[in-house]
């Protein structure tokens, strides 16, 4: 026999009960953290269970321990429309540092925690929730790592999920419809996908200014500027230069606006010049000021049945004969966008993409 | 990855207990150090295997179908994946119900896939992207049933690649292409099988690729070296493309609609559309519909783009002593409408006559043009030593736009030059 090496936890669990075997499920070691309180993580590695973060004073109702910060995304990324809270948690006598346009730069230690739920009923805040995954991206000394944890039926703990898991789950919409999904937990590859925005190396999505830049979720004040008085955010220019993304549904911000910012969040982690889509040319950051480049009149290269039968991206006028509404209006595998993390249409996004381009002037060459 | 002994136990305990060890050890073909995939596992278990892979290592399947269920992606580098056989006998890893784009997504270095069958992907097969090192080999990419629209675009595609080989491989089905190699430098395809795709095997915006020893047929188009605006690498070159069989490549185009490659002809042996640096030569290439070799800019494609960096225009250009068979009577499509126009300025019947055997839609880069508008000595299209049915090939020069301006040509004779041969491409 040759020098086979051991299997993986998940490959051995998977064999044994291939092989009807329900024994021998040893728990395997969780990792190196500094005894005590309050949030701590692994230098190196992940724990295999969410509690070892002691991110949370109660696990079922995930209470959130004193030392994280709650914030809100201007713009969120459409997850299915699964609920999402968010937490950032810097160590001790540390600040992050502004910076304009990227994510801000976090000190070695910090955490960002994401927690994903589908509520009952999108009607009725009060008739509970099912909580899916919590994630969390966090900067150890050889780089930012993520790891994706899945909560327990009895919410005691959320386990760790390497390779991601497919979540069979269902909810009733704001129309009273009962909507199926099997919720997709990512696996770690698939983290990078998106984390890996730039030139593949892991970084933080969320906590950019122009996202950070609206009001906190308790309402109490601007979140960057909270941040400042806290003394947890340095080097902040005048507030006057900083960016902020137009809301979704903000009718008072130019439609154009609101539609590159949806874009920005949505597909540019990706869709960027040194990104997983580079190949494609197609370029959707805020930052690209070519319209060829975000896609007016642009030509597929490798779309197969993405095309839909179409033939440029975004036709000024024409959103039924644009691209890219037919990879929003999508759910097959091979044609919808994004590739991971959307099973179900997001119709808001939709609706505003539609009437953007249904709004701009010109024709494409035919 | 951590040697937990309980798990050195539990292994061949397990594997044992299934009974199929011996015969079908997903491991018996490295001696290196290697994780078995026993037929059976789960996504979830293969995609651990991906993750927890240190490089070195092999990851080895069985001989039997896998069920997969999500996209796999292995980020590790020098990692190797390795079947029991590209066969219906050996590894199979089926995506029919995959909810994934994709099947497998390779962004490590040095990876090698050998000895195994990916079925019926939703969207492309393989995908290596800005790797460094790229090897399948082996491998049998396939979409069941009938050439159909909503198959998988691409079979084995490593697009912005470096140092690529692809050998000994088969893919069939694909809606766009076959084997295609993008953005990529330094490039072997070569040995390998592309029947019942759109196109057989293409070649976009790459530089230095050798493709020899493939047999293509029964794709609409045979063999496609293009050059397409607005991409990070903007003009492919120095392409060769020699003994390769181009045969009966008729089935109709199915590609979706707004795809490039829906534009070639039903039909078609070799396209070249913007090719720079390419030489064409002992080639076998035998019962084409619309045309055996077609050479054109993207501006035959009526497609704006906006990329300063971009030529669109075919040059440098050395294609010499291939056999083609078989009178093209049957042109179709756009460009095969072109081709019918062209014969007729030329007083020709493509009907009884058939098309020429080699046709250029003849839009010279100003560029590089002469002062009588063509092209300089250095930048030629050169043509020779070719044959139709044992007798020299016929040639036409389109001289597009049609019916506005010069008439299309048939006179080989501004062809009639060499240009250096190309250098082999050699694999570190």
């Amino acid at each position: 026999m040759t020098a086979r090496r051991t299997l993986a936890v998940g490959l051995a669990l998977a064999l044994t009960a291939a092989c009807g075997s329900d024994d021998g499920t040893v728990a395997p070691p969780d990792c190196e953290v500094a005894a005590g309180t309050g949030p701590v993580m692994p230098a190196t590695g992940l724990c295999q269970q969410l509690s070892s973060y002691r991110l949370f004073t109660d696990l079922p109702s995930q209470t959130a321990a004193p030392e994280l910060t709650a914030y809100d995304l201007a713009v969120p990324l459409f997850s299915d429309y699964a609920v999402k809270h968010r937490w950032l948690y810097l160590p001790p006598g540390t600040a992050a540092a502004w910076d304009q346009d990227d994510a801000l730069d976090l000190p070695m230690g910090a955490m960002l925690v994401k927690s994903f739920a589908y509520p009952h009923d999108l009607r009725d805040p009060g008739a509970g929730a099912r909580q899916l995954e919590t994630r969390i991206l966090m900067r150890q000394p050889a780089g930012w790592k993520a790891a994706s944890y899945v909560w327990r039926d009895d919410g005691s703990d959320a386990d760790l999920a390497v390779a991601g898991a497919l979540l069979d789950t269902s909810f009733i919409d704001t129309s009273g419809a009962t909507v199926t999904n099997r919720y997709e937990v990512p696996n770690t590859n698939q983290c990078l996908n998106c984390h890996g925005e730039h030139l593949a190396v892991m970084s933080p999505l969320g906590p950019k200014v122009r996202h950070l830049n609206r009001l906190a979720p308790d309402g109490s004040g601007n979140q960057l500027q909270l941040l400042i008085d806290a003394g947890r955010l340095t080097d902040a220019p005048d507030p006057t230069t900083w960016p902020a993304d137009p809301a979704l549904d903000d009718e008072a911000a130019p439609l154009a606006d609101r539609a590159r910012a949806w874009l920005d969040v949505n597909c540019a982690h990706c869709h960027n010049p040194t990104g997983p889509a580079r190949t494609s040319g197609l370029d959707l950051s805020f930052r690209q000021t070519d319209p060829s480049m975000w896609g007016l009149c642009k030509t597929p290269v490798a779309a197969g049945a993405g095309s839909g039968g179409r033939f440029y991206d975004i036709v000024p006028g024409q959103p039924d004969q644009s691209i890219l509404v037919f990879r929003l209006e999508s759910t097959q595998p091979q044609i919808r966008m994004p590739e991971l993390g959307r099973n179900l249409v997001h119709a808001e996004s939709l609706a505003l993409i539609r009437a953007w381009i249904a709004e701009m002037p010109g024709a494409c060459a035919q | 990855m951590r040697l937990l002994p309980w798990l050195v136990l539990l292994v061949p305990l397990a594997t044992a207990a299934c009974g199929d060890d011996g015969d079908n050890n997903p491991c018996s073909r490295t001696s290196g150090p290697c994780t078995a995939i026993p037929v059976g596992a789960t996504t979830e278990a293969i995609q651990t295997a991906f993750i927890n892979a240190q490089p070195g290592d092999t990851i080895g399947f069985g001989a039997g179908t896998y069920v997969i269920d999500r996209d796999l992606s292995l980020t590790v580098d020098n990692v190797t994946l390795a079947g029991a056989g590209s066969g219906s006998d050996g590894t199979i890893l089926s995506f029919a119900t995959s909810t994934g784009a994709q099947g497998i997504l390779i962004t490590g270095d040095q990876s090698r896939v050998e000895h195994l069958g990916v079925e019926d992907t939703p969207g492309d097969a393989i995908k290596w992207e800005g790797s460094a090192g790229v090897v399948a080999s082996d491998v049998r990419v396939e979409w069941l049933g009938p050439p159909k629209a909503d198959n998988g675009a691409y079979g084995l595609y490593p697009v912005q690649c470096q140092d690529v080989l692809i050998d000994t491989s088969k893919v069939r089905g694909a809606s766009d292409a076959g084997i295609y190699v993008g953005q990529s430098d330094n490039i072997i395809v070569r040995n390998n099988v592309a029947e019942e795709n759109v196109a057989g095997i293409e070649i976009e915006n790459s530089t230095r690729a050798d493709v020899y020893g493939n047999l293509s047929t029964h794709n609409t188009g045979g063999l496609l070296v293009f050059s397409l605006p607005g991409l990070q690498v903007h003009n492919g070159a120095g392409t060769r493309v020699y003994d390769n069989q181009i045969l009966d490549n008729n089935t109709p185009n199915f590609a979706p609609a707004g795809n490039i490659v829906g534009l070639v002809p039903t039909g078609t042996g070799i396209a070249l559309l913007a090719g720079h640096q390419v030489e064409i030569f002992d080639n076998d290439i035998a019962n084409h519909k619309s045309i055996h070799i077609g050479i054109v800019g993207y501006n035959i494609t009526m497609r704006p783009f906006t990329d300063t960096m971009y030529n669109p225009y075919s040059d440098s250009l050395y294609i010499h002593d291939n056999r083609l068979v078989g009178k093209s009577l049957e042109p179709s499509g756009p460009l095969g409408f072109l081709l019918i126009m062209g014969m007729q300025e030329l007083g020709r019947d493509p009907a009884t006559a058939g098309v020429s055997a080699i046709v250029w839609d003849g839009d010279v880069d100003p560029a590089k043009a002469d002062g009588n508008g063509d092209l300089m000595s250095q930048y030629a299209i050169c043509i020779k030593g070719n044959s139709l049915d044992g007798q020299p090939a016929d040639f036409a020069n389109l001289r597009v736009p049609l019916g506005n301006g010069p008439t299309p040509t048939t006179d080989l004779a501004p062809h009639d030059c060499t240009l250096p041969a190309l250098p082999a491409v050699t694999l570190p």
